[in-house]
């Protein structure tokens, strides 16, 4: 349950991508490689400590759950599986750390964000073959994805890094995706997200209906990580990526991703038909046509990339003829299909080991020469003797050719295709024989491009003279890794049971679960020579035609020219990709018009749609008229002018008419809250309905008179038709509202508690500042933000904006006359504003405290107030305004703010959550028994913020020329 | 009385809808203004109407209005005023900056 030693493996490179920024800050004279170089070894170190437990068949499963409710937890789980990759991670990974330290210079290349998409690759990488929970392990596959985008785009300055990063982003997802939905399938057949549980249970659901589409999907995403046949595309242009990259993801790791998918799953898929065929035929199809790609290629990375993808083939095939051996339940019999997967789990060592020296080998030669096209290398065998020696060890083993680790791969490679076509079911009589002739036509093809690769880089005549600079060893750094790397490459092939013992048997036992009894194992013994078998002639054949077709390679077309170029896979992926640039762009622009008409529409239907549908479906809506309020006559006149008004708006053809109909509406809106015994909402209603108008009229100079709606008939009746319709909606939801209770009302509690517990008795004040008091401070926070926009789109100049408007300054000098210029009237306005300010001051100081008990508050308090004030603006000018009064009213808005969320911040003084409120009765001299409250105080906060708004958008507005 | 409320908020709503419908940038203002008196209505109108005394409990009644709806409408009112403040400024300051008020010649580029 808590976290274990391989959690932490899985998590260090995570940590260590976090530290390593900060770290190669601090200390900038150190390559930040050095600082990485610790993580991977010690991962290694670790899984080597691993072997014994895991050999003895003690495997470590540690889980944390991480979301229970739906069966994701982070279980991470080491078997043999799991330990080879590990191994292979962290090992091929320090090696690649120690490589790129000296490949990318330290004062050219942006280290930091390379080592941390380096670290989070390794890490997710790590998290990919040890978790048990698919769903987890599907986040880490597409972090692997998305970490190998990164470093394809690494240099993102070529174009042909960003197409390749993106290429691999969108073939590998789309393959995560589907395997996602695979996932999901399996869950639904049998309810568990982990792998182990889904072993167990194997059998089961063959037979169920979503068995083949689960297994489709899943092989989807492995064929298109490890890119097979016909998703290998992406590989070739992945080759963008610096080469440490290219050796460590796009070769010995990341794309065997999809191996670990097909071996992890083979307990569950294995023994059924078309997964047999699936996967043998299309590692098998990669394999040849990938063999056969690679001879022609001029680029000794693209080379290496076919290669690859071949090479991957070639695993994959393996896991598809080892799948066999469940076609026979145990026995004999099913033992000599299992060699298949003995030979992959071998072949995925080898093909790590060769062709991450080869990688390596590849990036040198470009470093000291400056190119990687091999029409233009040669001779090289003599300036960098070490550079060729490890290039022979890595070609010789990836050829087959003893007495490297390869040729052992090679030879069970062999043996595997020979003894399919021995199966005696899915009419491998006849057609297994097509398996080795594939296999060995694709072996002699392996050949051909090992030789070029070899020999056309450092032999022959070579034009030296012609390269940018003249190219000399490489320094050792460099050749560290590599060297290593060979020397692997020689001891796997000279003591192959190093291997088999520790880790091929453990990772055989975790593909062929059911094969082996409790607590027995997998016998493996590998053989250098095995006699004069027919493995041994195919090897010589290889070698014969293979030496023969090299001689031929540059005069035949057939080997080094395209075969045909107009139906490319690869062009169909960029038309493809057009068409739905395309597809989606037009589709797009039918409905994102650039008309916020049309939005609104949109938004308006919706709420039709929706609120029309949930009233039609939803039962026991029931429209009960008869416990209706009756309504007097006097009420109806009411009604009948405020529907009159309303009405009228959208006729009125001009500003003032419109503007003080709406006024008219709001004024008689204020008449209901009386009729409706909502006192203090008749107060704010009114205060803000005249300083609407106010700030109506202050607006009107600024804007253009209203011209008629020129509008077509069908503009008019379409916006008449929606209009129509939210009010028709919104009629029977008040109907169906105000006539049915399914539930209590919850006003009770408030009713009943609101002097009890707050001490007050206006209970919708003490909602707003003691019940749901958060809410409010939200809400002038909210007021706050919009006054402060107000001020900046006001004060916000432009560049150029000042010529652009110099004629509408004239325009807007005759609003200024409104406030500057005092006019014959206003004496008679000062005059009455004088007494006028002074009571309404007065009044709004009594609202805010009688707030808590009679109608009033910090809200109406703060309004009136505003009013008073703005009332002097009006009446004396705002220059003298500002002579009175020299209040920044932006700070006034700050200092509110701060009253109402430090009295907020008093409550964790005595413990208590945020806006606790408390009160009591205190006995003052002179004002005698008084009842303070600490919502007083936050309400004094609210009357301080409103009066700041409402005056800095008022003067804000009224000084704007 | 629910009834006739029900019918005015219908109106409220229609004359709010399709001002904000239309090309000129001053109806749309006041179209929100409509729709935000008919949600008020609404509100009050859904908590049933005169079936107490004023939610002040020194009223001493027997039976109480809702409060809850109240407390809304009078927070609603408050953002309201902050909202057409703001609507009325970005108008004007976009008629300045753009010579128009008309939404059909405010539409987006056909790139964005």
């Amino acid at each position: 349950m808590s976290l274990s030693l391989l959690h932490i493996a899985v998590l260090v490179p995570f940590l260590f991508a976090v530290i390593i920024p900060v770290l190669g800050r601090m200390l900038r004279g150190i390559h930040i490689g050095w600082l990485v170089l610790p993580a991977p070894i010690a991962l290694f170190v670790y899984f080597l400590t691993c072997i014994g437990n895991v050999q003895r068949g003690e495997l470590i499963q540690e889980s944390i759950p991480w979301i229970p409710s739906l069966n994701v937890d982070f279980t991470v789980y080491l078997d043999g599986l799991s330990l080879l990759f590990a191994l292979l991670i962290s090992g091929i990974g320090s090696l690649v750390v120690l490589y790129s330290i000296f490949y990318l210079e330290k004062d050219e290349e942006a280290l930091g964000p390379f080592y941390v998409y380096l670290l989070l690759f390794m890490g997710a990488m790590l998290g990919v073959v040890l978790s048990d929970n698919v769903i987890v392990l599907y986040g880490f596959w597409e972090l692997t994805s998305l970490t190998s985008f990164l470093l394809i785009a690494f240099w993102n300055k070529r174009e042909r890094s960003l197409y390749g990063a993106l290429k691999s982003m969108l073939i590998t997802v789309l393959g995560g995706l589907a395997m996602l939905a695979g996932f999901v399938l399996l869950y639904v057949m049998t309810g568990t997200f982990s792998i182990r549980d889904l072993i167990a249970g194997a059998g089961d659901i063959a037979d169920h209906a979503l068995f083949l589409p689960s297994m489709l999907l899943i092989l989807l995403g492995a064929f298109t990580k490890s890119a097979q046949f016909p998703f290998h595309i992406w590989l070739p242009d992945a080759m963008e990526a610096p080469t440490p990259v290219s050796a460590y993801l796009h070769s010995a790791t990341m794309v065997k991703a999809g191996i670990y998918l097909v071996a992890r799953f083979s307990p569950l898929y294995a023994g059924e038909e078309l997964w047999f065929w699936l996967v043998a035929g299309c590692g098998l199809t990669t394999l040849a046509y990938a063999s056969y790609r690679a001879i022609k290629q001029t680029d000794l990375k693209g080379m290496l990339a076919f290669s690859t993808i071949s090479q991957l083939g070639l695993i994959m095939s393996l896991l598809g003829l080892g799948s066999a051996a469940a076609f026979y339940n145990g026995g004999a019999e099913s033992l000599i299909y299992t060699k298949a997967t003995m030979a992959a789990m071998l072949h995925l060592v080898n093909h790590a080991v060769f062709k991450g020296m080869l990688f390596m080998m590849v990036g040198i030669v470009d470093h000291e020469t400056g190119t990687r096209d091999i029409r233009k290398l040669g001779g090289l065998m003599r300036l960098m003797p070490i550079t060729f020696t490890v290039a022979l060890i890595g070609t010789f083993s990836m050829a087959g050719l003893p007495p490297f680790g390869g040729f052992l791969s090679k030879e069970m490679f062999f043996t595997a295709m020979l003894n399919i076509t021995k199966l005696e079911l899915l009419n491998m009589q006849t057609l297994g024989v097509l398996f080795p002739i594939i296999a060995w036509l694709a072996s002699i093809c392996t050949f051909v491009y090992c030789m070029l690769l070899l020999f056309r880089t450092f032999t022959g005549r070579g034009n030296v003279s012609n390269l940018h600079r003249k190219p000399h060893e490489a320094p050792f750094g460099m050749l560290a890794s590599p060297i290593m790397l060979a020397a692997l490459a020689v001891v796997f092939g000279l003591f192959p049971n190093i291997l088999s013992y520790t880790i091929i048997e453990p990772a055989m036992a975790a593909i062929h679960p059911s094969m082996l009894a409790e607590g027995a194992k997998f016998r493996v013994s590998i053989d250098f020579w095995h006699g004069w078998t027919m493995e041994i002639y195919m090897t010589i054949g290889v070698i014969a035609i293979g030496a023969l077709l090299y001689k031929l390679q540059s005069r035949t077309v057939l080997l080094n020219r395209p075969l045909f170029t107009a139906p490319s896979l690869n062009g169909m992926y960029n038309a493809g990709l057009r068409m739905m640039d395309k597809g989606s762009n037009r589709m797009t622009r039918t409905y994102m018009t650039g008309s916020l008409r049309h939005y609104v529409i949109y938004i308006f239907v919706f709420l039709l749609v929706a609120v029309g549908m949930t009233l039609s479906k939803q039962s026991g809506i029931i429209f009960d008229f008869s416990a209706f309020a009756p309504m007097s006559l006097y009420e109806g006149i009411i009604l009948a002018g405020m529907i009159a008004a309303v009405i009228a708006i959208p006729f009125s053809q001009s500003r003032m008419l419109s503007i003080l109909l709406t006024g008219t509406a709001g004024y008689l809106v204020t008449l209901f809250f009386v009729i409706f015994r909502a006192p203090d909402l008749a107060l704010t209603q009114m205060i803000v309905e005249t300083v609407s108008v106010a700030l109506f009229l202050l607006c009107f100079y600024h804007l253009p008179k209203l011209k008629k709606e020129d509008a077509k008939p069908r503009f008019k009746a379409v916006n008449l038709l929606v209009a129509l319709g939210v009010g028709t909606v919104m009629t029977v939801v008040a109907l169906a509202a105000s006539s049915d209770r399914p539930f209590e009302p919850i006003a009770n509690y408030f009713i009943e508690e609101s002097y009890h517990l707050a001490g007050g008795k206006n209970i919708v004040n003490v909602i707003l500042v003691d019940f749901r008091g958060f809410d409010t401070m939200l809400e002038i926070v909210v007021l706050c933000i919009a006054s402060f926009a107000i001020y900046s789109l006001i004060k916000l100049k432009l560049p150029g904006e000042e010529t652009d408007s110099s004629a509408l300054i004239k325009r807007s000098l005759l609003a200024q006359g409104l406030w500057s210029e005092p006019r014959s009237n206003d004496v008679i306005l000062k005059t009455v504003a004088k007494p006028a300010i002074f009571i309404i001051l007065l009044f709004s100081i009594y609202l805010f405290f009688a707030g808590h008990n009679n109608p009033g508050g910090g809200f109406i308090g703060g309004l009136m107030t505003s009013a008073a004030l703005v009332l002097m603006a009006m009446a004396f000018g705002l220059d003298t305004f500002a002579r009175l009064i020299p209040i920044n009213f932006r700070v006034f808005t700050a200092i509110g703010i701060s009253i109402a969320f430090l009295t907020g911040m008093g409550s964790f003084l005595f413990d208590v959550p945020f806006l606790t409120h408390t009160f009591g009765h205190f006995d003052l001299p002179l004002l005698g028994s008084i009842e303070l409250a600490t919502a007083t105080l936050f309400d004094l906060g609210v009357y301080i913020n409103v009066v700041g708004i409402t005056m800095t958008i008022i003067t804000t507005i009224g000084r704007d020329r | 009385m629910e009834f006739y409320m029900a019918l005015a908020i219908g109106v409220l709503f229609t004359a709010g809808v399709y001002l904000i419908l239309s090309k000129s940038l001053l109806r749309i203002i006041l179209g929100t203004s409509l729709l935000t008196h008919g949600v008020h209505m609404l509100l009050l109108t859904m908590s049933k109407l005169k079936t107490g005394a004023a939610p002040l409990l020194g009223e001493k009644a027997d039976a109480y209005i809702d409060p809850v709806p109240q407390a809304l409408i009078l927070t609603s009112i408050v953002i309201s005023f902050g909202v057409t403040s703001l609507f009325l400024v970005l108008a004007y300051k976009a008629y300045q900056k753009l010579k128009t008020d008309n939404m059909e010649e405010l539409r987006g580029e056909e790139h964005e």
